[in-house]
């Protein structure tokens, strides 16, 4: 057995778009910290001391984060469908690589948030018969997403058998 | 016993005797209630009277009602239930998606020979809409047949109208030992004990006290020394919880028996007062579980559980709590395996996963520790933290122990678990997927978790921080092709797919 054995990256990449998507969400989520600390620091001066170094650090960490998880998500994120099996990797710090085989899939479901409305994404996921196996492929560009949700379905119904 | 509908002669409507039992049980549920009225006296006027005595008629009124809209019928292809009045519903199964048939009997039904069928499929349920019939009532006899129509598929072919009950010829693969009731107090019904005399205690005293002061009880307590009263409280607590949790082991486990059926069916059969069966078909058996909780463990015992298709929620048990010897015995047989795949040697995982427990165990009490250092509470409490040390210590050297995986030529084996020890045999079959993760330390570590996915139990079992090559390869080689095309094989910069290799 090598040490050098891996699992290559699925050969299709997300949509660019999905970077200024993930963007938008993270600097949301920074906001929906930022907020109620910069409306403490107005309202509150007794707490200015130790808040200011409080919003200063999460502006630190906000900011790196929506700089830098974006563009590592998008390195990461990779999807891949062959005649047997889809295949996709997610993650940024944490990195998580799935399978399943066509002759499993259940359901292909196509969803999409009002932000990925706003960049033209669409979210595409994969179940099996498992309660734990699901496979989401974020980020694909719309049509496109369209297109595998079609040719998936087409796929899976061809397969015989109840998937379990 | 069945009456028929005037419509169709193949729809046949639930158990007249039922009419007698969903008011009785209703009245067993409102006993406390009643007592606590009858302790405490309630002022009684006529129009309290009036409103128990209109709630009486509707709960006998919706049981009439419930008993004539619904029916059922088996037909060749499928199960259907019909019933509702103002929303009328139909649920069906295809016959040949059932996976178990579960016939429940409580003492209210038992005492009308009636018992609950469940009609278990696989499906996984999405939101409110489960994939299971359940016909509340039958008569026992009724539901036997059923049970051995539904999941015999040799019989299936022959229809079985006669009515008269085939007895399968069943093997035995287990029966209660009475010695077992040793591991009754292990287990967590003896919490539940205590928990639940404490709770009737509690409320009793809440209603009592407001009444009299028992003979001046209470100042006699408060008059004994402290350590008496501890120690009393302490032994008074302990055999709750042993009475309690033997009680409870012999009304779930009395009579207990697994066997196999004729045509493929594991049936368990148990229960005291609630009689309650589980059979479920072999086919949809995707391995075994044992598990030695901290308690049992100590005490040389285990449970053994199915993983199988359509049965959750604690349904898969195959023993009591059992020796441990005797848990990897049936869990053997249930698989027609000699040894149990849950025998198997394991293989160790890399020492660094047992850096890493040890990290997660210290590290989190040096931090608590000096975070009270700086706080301003006694310093005592940041010492004390640091005792926590051995205990934290010791169940990450056993996590790490508990660490290992293994393949057989038919099954996957993966155990786990700290303090708890956690051994999963997987069917190689059953894998319908796999996802392997990687955190950030893992991936410092040169480690992975690797997860089987199937439809069966918990839905996935992993291999935990077992070598990046070796979970890949371990993953490859339980289903052959699965995970292969995605891998990559690197000698000295040049890259080779794995199919070349293995």
């Amino acid at each position: 057995m090598s040490e050098s054995l891996r699992l290559r990256p699925p050969r299709q990449l997300v949509s660019r778009r999905a970077i200024a998507w993930w963007t938008a969400q993270a600097a949301l989520e920074v906001a929906a910290v930022l907020i109620p600390l910069g409306g403490g620091w107005i309202l509150w001066s007794g707490a200015r001391p130790w808040l200011t170094g409080i919003t200063i650090a999460v502006v630190v960490v906000g900011l790196g984060y929506v700089l830098v998880m974006p563009q590592w998500r998008f390195r990461v994120h990779r999807w891949e469908t062959t005649h047997d099996a889809v295949y996709t990797s997610a993650g940024w710090i944490s990195q998580e690589w799935r399978v399943a085989p066509m002759s499993r899939i259940q359901t292909v479901d196509i969803e999409r948030g009002p932000l990925q409305q706003l960049f033209g994404l669409a979210t595409v996921t994969v179940t099996t018969a498992s309660a734990a196996g699901a496979l989401r492929l974020a980020g694909l560009d719309r049509a496109l997403a369209e297109d595998l949700v079609e040719q998936l379905t087409h796929t899976t119904q061809a397969t015989p058998g109840d998937a379990t | 016993v069945t009456q028929t509908a005037p419509r169709n002669p193949d729809w046949q409507r639930l158990d007249p005797r039922m009419l007698a039992v969903t008011p009785l049980r209703q009245l067993a549920g409102l006993l406390p209630v009643i007592a606590v009225v009858l302790v405490i006296g309630v002022r009684q006027d006529i129009g309290g009277q009036l409103y128990g005595l209109l709630a009486g008629v509707l709960v006998v009124l919706a049981g009439v009602l419930r008993w004539l809209t619904t029916r059922y019928r088996i037909t060749k292809e499928r199960v259907e239930l019909r019933s509702g009045l103002l929303f009328r519903t139909t649920r069906s199964v295809p016959r040949d998606r059932i996976r178990s048939v579960d016939v429940t009997a409580g003492p209210v039904h038992r005492l009308f020979g009636l018992s609950v069928v469940k009609i278990g499929t696989g499906e996984r349920t999405d939101g409110a809409e489960s994939r299971e019939l359940t016909l509340d009532a039958v008569s026992a006899a009724e539901a036997d047949r059923m049970r051995q129509r539904l999941l015999n598929r040799l019989g299936a072919g022959n229809p079985d109208h006669s009515g008269v009950p085939v007895e399968p010829t069943a093997t035995e693969l287990a029966a209660l030992n009475w010695s077992w009731l040793r591991f009754a107090p292990l287990t967590v019904s003896s919490l539940v004990a205590v928990g639940a005399v404490a709770g009737a205690f509690g409320q009793l005293i809440g209603e009592v006290s407001d009444v009299a002061d028992l003979g001046g009880v209470r100042e006699r307590l408060s008059a004994a020394p402290l350590w008496l009263g501890v120690s009393a409280f302490a032994v008074l607590v302990l055999v709750i919880a042993l009475v309690g949790s033997v009680l409870i082991f012999v009304e779930a486990w009395w009579g207990f028996r697994l066997v196999r059926e004729l045509g493929g069916t594991l049936r368990t059969h148990r229960g005291l007062l609630t009689i309650r069966s589980v059979s479920l078909e072999e086919r949809r058996l995707r391995g075994v579980e044992v598990i030695e909780p901290p308690l049992l463990r100590i005490g040389r015992g285990a449970r053994a559980t199915a993983v199988a298709t359509g049965l959750g929620g604690g349904r898969g048990a195959l023993l009591p709590p059992a020796p441990r010897g005797e848990a990897h015995r049936v869990t053997g047989a249930v698989l027609t395996e000699d040894p149990s795949p849950t025998r198997t040697t394991l293989r160790r995982h890399p020492l660094v996963a047992l850096r890493r427990r040890l990290v997660r165990a210290v590290l989190p009490v040096l931090v608590g520790s000096a975070v009270l250092w700086l706080a301003p509470v006694p310093a005592w409490a940041a010492w004390a933290t640091l005792g926590l040390l051995p205990v934290t210590v010791l169940l990450a050297l056993d996590a790490y122990r508990n660490l290992g995986h293994a393949l057989t030529s038919r099954y996957l084996v993966t155990r786990h678990g700290a303090g708890v020890r956690d051994t999963v045999a997987l069917q190689r079959s059953g894998v319908i997927g796999w996802t392997v993760s990687q955190s950030f330390f893992q991936r410092r570590a040169g480690l992975v978790t690797v997860t089987a996915t199937t439809a069966a139990g918990g839905g996935a079992y992993s291999v935990i921080d077992v070598g990046h090559a070796e979970g890949l390869a371990v993953a490859e080689q339980t289903v052959p092709g699965l995970l292969g095309p995605f891998l990559q094989y690197d000698v000295g910069g040049a890259t080779n797919t794995l199919s070349s290799r293995l």
